[in-house]
């Protein structure tokens, strides 16, 4: 990227502790989200990726315990006092969270939680401006003025994700973090909902960071695109590049069993994801990947450039020279049974 | 292939009460109905897998659950093997349970945490007293193996959370079949579970139905598993039916308007792919007062005059128009139109009072400036006259025909363009030529 991005996550690690052990749940992740850019984060369930997105937030909850650096303004956000953080939320980064059922105040006006964001973070404001401001995003989101004094009740879940994705604009963030956006919604409402999302980087400049464990929406809404499996970027590119031609295998066999119209066999990846307590050694996909060499058993991967600006954290594209004799043999795998999958 | 009917649906309508105040309850007064399922005729054969698709508010789930009697019908019948259900006690309806199961959407919900995967699924034969203890047992690691929790033993003792999401729906399944069911209700089984593993659990499911004999109903809002999973697909939209038919001609030649919007906007990874921008505006409307005449026409690219245009898509209109205003406009105008609560209520007829210092016709030259804007939109073919009347302005819609179920080759399809009565009719109500002193004229290039 040439210009300089708006957040830039360096060696990012996301650690939970538990009973059961510490749950690595984000692992020496990098990542950049340039003005105006989409990324997609996608990965199976208990990849890491919302855990990610909250942890660029600096939204972890109590016994998390980060480090690394997610520069922001030439500030770093791991380790900022509360106090700062609070002040950069709203105007800098904002979040959309999945279900819009439970986040807006059912005894407030539409009008009263627009009200309180842009006094809070905005004083100056008149009350004219206010209205202006709250009416003006809300209309592109396609709630119309006439229902701004409603109550949250009186909205379907597609008008309340609207809404909650309008409350976050209104501050006009330079970075969103939406996590599942869509995924309580109904396909129609879901698409609706993409198009806004999409025409963000237009109308508004700002970066996205799009969760979402459906890859057919990162290709229709996404520039770019990340794959997070067991708490690592397996590979990330261009959206394009990435569906059309990916370099992981897990990004591939993720693909071959998304169904969409489009598909024409039934496929399944062999196994589970593996828990983050105590990941597999080596590539963590390895016990589940059809092209596991001897080398992904026992080496952790290392990442690799590949053209277009696309990165891979996979074997198989070397680097060449740390790769032992033997070690592209195939991998002897038992086959996995159905009993250990999931 | 498909044998003789197992469930034969007529007429069914299943409503639900809604709750007025405490006053009107007191009062005995009714605060109207949601209409879940209005008017439903469906059969279901032996051995087919039957999908019913359609969004949140569909009605699609309560019309699985009147046909197992979870949920008592308000008219029409049920007949499961030839028996009518719907006037069934529940202590009579207790030993069809056995033949009929259901699978629920959410695995991590419809397990008991508190018991382990052997009482789970063993419970069902408890309910029913069937077997001894040790019988019971050997029933129950028979039918985990059956389900590919293999070997059983390594599962027994186990509890929910101890299981992935796809094994847990896998124990779903195995308590649903324990009891040897002739039908399976499946609501939406695979929509909580990751795409790595929807395709296995729809496999199984496959199988199962091969190896015991099953009948599905796949209830699911996604018609991409659909198609891989259903022999007959029956497009849910507001309570009714508006297509059903062969899966091979829902995929390949969907009649309904809605059906097409449906699979339009089903996301894709394939890149070439961009966000659908033609899609319906709006969602589904609420059941308690549902759009005149055809349900989905307010969202329906393709609706014409006498598919239902009334006072609410006016307002909807005008909404959608301030939505996108700068302030100073939309308030100048929302001055002009008045109080919009007299198009609250469905009417094809309503007198709109324009706002202080303003005439009925400054009325008439803000709706037709609108429909200068996009002349082509749908809801202008319904406008049947509009008039100035001092103060007032008079706007009327045509008056709806209802839809009714017309047969399309293989599928059977409720909506006008396929009526030729319908088609007929409008083309005469746009021949009719009222005196109209003003203000807009139905279109006439036809």
């Amino acid at each position: 990227m040439t210009e300089t991005p708006v957040v830039s996550v360096r060696d990012l690690r996301v650690y939970y502790g538990t009973p059961r052990g510490t749950v690595r749940a984000v692992d020496r992740v990098s990542l950049d989200i340039g003005e105006g850019e989409v990324l997609g984060l996608v990965g199976e369930s208990g990849c890491g990726k919302s855990t990610l997105g909250r942890g660029i937030l600096g939204l972890l909850p109590e016994g998390a315990a980060s480090d690394g650096e997610v520069l922001y303004s030439g500030k770093n956000l791991v380790g900022m006092n509360a106090k700062e953080l609070r002040r950069l939320r709203g105007p800098d980064l904002g979040m959309i969270f999945q279900e819009p059922m439970t986040r807006l105040n059912p005894v407030m006006r539409i009008e009263d939680h627009f009200r309180e964001a842009l006094e809070q973070h905005e004083p100056k404001l008149t009350d004219r401006e206010v209205r202006t401001r709250s009416l003006e995003t809300l209309g592109h989101m396609g709630i119309p003025p006439t229902r701004f004094r409603q109550y949250p009740h009186e909205f379907s879940g597609g008008m309340r994700q609207r809404i909650m994705i309008a409350l976050a604009l209104v501050l006009r963030p330079r970075l969103l973090v939406a996590d599942e956006p869509t995924t309580s919604l109904d396909v129609i409402v879901e698409a609706q909902i993409l198009a806004i999302l999409s025409d963000l980087r237009r109308n508004f400049g700002t970066a996205l960071l799009l969760i979402t464990h459906n890859l057919g929406i990162v290709a229709e809404a996404c520039d770019r695109v990340a794959v997070m499996y067991a708490g690592k970027i397996a590979e990330e590119g261009d959206a394009r590049d990435v569906f059309g031609d990916p370099a992981h295998p897990y990004t591939r066999e993720l693909l071959r069993s998304t169904i969409s119209l489009e598909t024409d066999a039934l496929h399944s990846i062999p196994g589970a994801p593996p828990n983050l307590i105590d990941p597999p050694k080596g590539c963590r996909f390895h016990p589940r990947c059809p092209s596991a060499m001897a080398v992904c058993a026992v080496q952790d991967p290392i990442e690799q450039r590949l053209d277009g600006g696309r990165r891979v954290l996979c074997w198989l594209h070397g680097p060449d020279e740390l790769i032992p004799d033997g070690g592209r043999d195939l991998l002897e795998r038992e086959e996995i049974a159905i009993a250990e999958e999931a | 292939m498909p044998g003789d009917v197992l469930v034969s649906i007529r007429g069914l309508k299943t409503y639900y009460a809604i709750r007025g105040s405490f006053a009107s309850r007191i009062l005995g007064r009714e605060a109207g109905h949601v209409r879940a399922v209005d008017d439903v005729t469906l059969e279901l054969h032996r051995g087919e897998v039957l999908g019913l698709v359609g969004e949140s508010g569909s009605g699609k789930t309560t019309l699985g659950r009147t046909i197992l009697g979870l949920v008592s019908a308000t008219e029409g019948s049920v007949e499961f093997e030839g028996r009518e259900i719907t006037k069934m006690s529940e202590r009579q309806l207790r030993p069809l349970r056995r033949e009929m199961q259901i699978v629920f959407q959410d695995p991590h919900a419809s397990l008991n945490p508190a018991m382990t995967v052997q009482q789970l699924v063993e419970h069902p034969l408890q309910i029913h007293k069937l077997g001894s203890a040790a019988e019971r047992k050997s029933r129950v690691e028979e039918t985990l193996a059956i389900v590919g929790l293999d070997p059983p033993e390594q599962f027994m003792d186990k509890y929910p959370s101890d299981l992935s999401g796809g094994q847990k729906q896998r124990v779903v399944i195995a308590r649903a079949i324990i009891l040897n069911p002739v039908l399976l209700v499946a609501d939406e089984p695979v929509s909580m579970l990751d795409m790595s593993v929807r395709a296995k659990i729809l496999e199984l499911m496959l199988y199962l139905k091969r190896q015991l004999n099953l009948t599905y109903l796949y209830i699911t809002h996604d018609l991409a598993t659909a198609k891989f999973f259903c022999d007959r697909i029956a497009i849910l939209y507001l309570g009714r039916i508006v297509e059903i038919g062969p899966s091979e001609a829902i995929y390949a030649d969907a009649k309904h308007p809605y059906t097409r919007a449906l699979l339009r906007a089903i996301p894709d990874p394939d890149p070439r792919r961009a966000v659908p921008r033609d899609l319906p505006p709006g969602e589904v409307p609420d059941a308690a007062s549902p759009p005149l005449g055809c349900s989905f026409h307010p969202r329906c690219p393709l609706a014409f005059e006498v598919c239902g245009w009334e006072s609410r898509d006016l307002r909807d209109l005008l909404e959608a128009r301030w939505a996108l205003q700068a302030q100073e406009d939309y308030e100048a105008e929302q001055a002009l139109m008045g109080d919009l609560a007299a198009l609250d209520e469905p009417a094809t007829n309503v007198r709109l009072k324009a706002g202080a210092g303003k005439t009925g016709a400054d009325i008439i030259a803000l709706l037709d400036s609108i429909r200068g804007e996009a002349p082509d939109a749908p809801f202008w073919k319904g406008v049947r006259r509009i008039a100035a009347d001092g103060q007032h302005a008079d706007v009327e819609w045509y008056e709806p025909i209802a839809p009714r179920p017309l047969e399309q080759g293989d599928s059977t399809v409720e909506c006008h363009l396929y009526d030729g009565e319908a088609l007929a009719e409008a083309e005469r109500r746009r021949g009719e030529t009222a005196p109209m002193p003003t203000g807009i004229r139905p279109q006439s290039d036809t």
